[in-house]
């Protein structure tokens, strides 16, 4: 078990949020493309950038118009709220502009997660 | 190159266009069932409906900036036709959703998004029609995927019905740019 894990860290992976499984960025970023209608990573569109998302509070990013209820969700970035947020967006902060369901499957947002992370040390976020 | 299977499809290209016109039938008839059904819309200020303002305000900017973005690939010179003719016909298609969304917020009591001044694309990688189409495919595979990720959150089902509509055409535009490139036009049962 503790073999595995170091074996998933050492291939780019990483635990869930909920520390059941690791993260597989390749099928994350086959997820991603489903935030592609409003999101990129490296430039604000319809959502924010996601280049240098975590540990960023939430509502944060200069000029972008947020909603209200992201301004003040008083929420900052890690793997754990990303993923309590991509559950149920609209639940996790009411109010908000991104009017999605959500990611529901917790195995595919773990993907998601360690995605955005790598790609968060990628070449285009370090611009 | 990719493009020459519109190109040498005459009749496919002919079956697309009759396609298209159909699909666009669909769509008005959901406009015309979204804007006649005043009744099952509710007032402004009930949270319910505050919150599908947001929604269809947020699938608004989505669509004015994919309006944008095929006015870019339009601009370019770098589509022929037919596939010049299909980014603008699709482009239309955009325009049309953009005006139901518009249309439907103001009678939601909402203010409607506007288009931005100046919207940032990838233009540094746009170097082919190939490029075009690919970085229009992912426009379109996304949009089917808010566009999911959206009818179930409506609080009024009657929205729900029209983004369904909207997220039909969007399909349509993906499968056919994924066509355009040469790849499996549909490559799933399902979309998520």
């Amino acid at each position: 078990m503790l073999a595995g894990a170091v074996l998933a860290v050492a291939a780019g992976m990483a635990p869930a949020a909920d520390g059941t499984r690791p993260g597989d960025p390749k099928n994350g970023e086959a997820i991603y493309a489903r935030c592609l209608a409003c999101h990129a990573l490296a430039y604000d569109r319809t959502g924010p950038r996601h280049c240098g998302l975590f540990g960023r509070r939430a509502g944060s990013v200069k000029d972008f118009g947020y909603s209200e209820a992201m301004k003040h969700s008083k929420i900052v970035w890690t793997e754990k709220t990303l993923d309590h947020f991509l559950a149920n967006p609209l639940a996790a902060i009411p109010g908000t502009a991104m009017g999605y369901a959500g990611v529901t499957d917790a195995k595919e947002r773990a993907d998601l997660i360690i995605y955005l992370k790598q790609a968060n040390r990628s070449p285009s976020c370090r611009k | 190159m990719s493009f020459l299977i519109l190109a040498n499809a005459p009749n496919a290209l002919e079956a697309r266009r009759a396609f298209l016109g159909n699909s666009g039938l669909l769509l008005s008839g959901a406009v015309v069932a979204l804007l006649a059904g005043k009744d099952s819309l509710a007032a402004a200020g009930d949270p319910s409906t505050d919150s599908d303002v947001r929604i269809l305000n947020t699938a608004l900017g989505a669509e004015l900036e994919a309006i944008a973005a095929y006015q870019v690939g339009a601009e370019s010179g770098l589509l022929q036709k037919p596939v010049l003719s299909l980014a603008v016909t699709f482009q239309g298609h955009h325009k049309e959703h953009a005006d139901l969304l518009s249309k439907t917020i103001a009678k939601l009591g909402g203010k409607a998004v506007t288009a931005k001044a100046k919207y940032t694309f990838p233009t540094e990688t746009l170097k082919t029609q190939t490029d075009v189409l690919r970085f229009a495919a992912t426009l379109e595979k996304g949009a089917v995927s808010a566009y999911l990720g959206a009818v179930p959150v409506f609080g009024n089902r009657d929205l729900a019905k029209a983004a369904a509509s909207i997220l039909g055409d969007e399909a349509m535009h993906w499968a056919i740019l994924r066509n355009a490139l040469g790849e499996i036009p549909v490559p799933s049962a399902f979309m998520s």
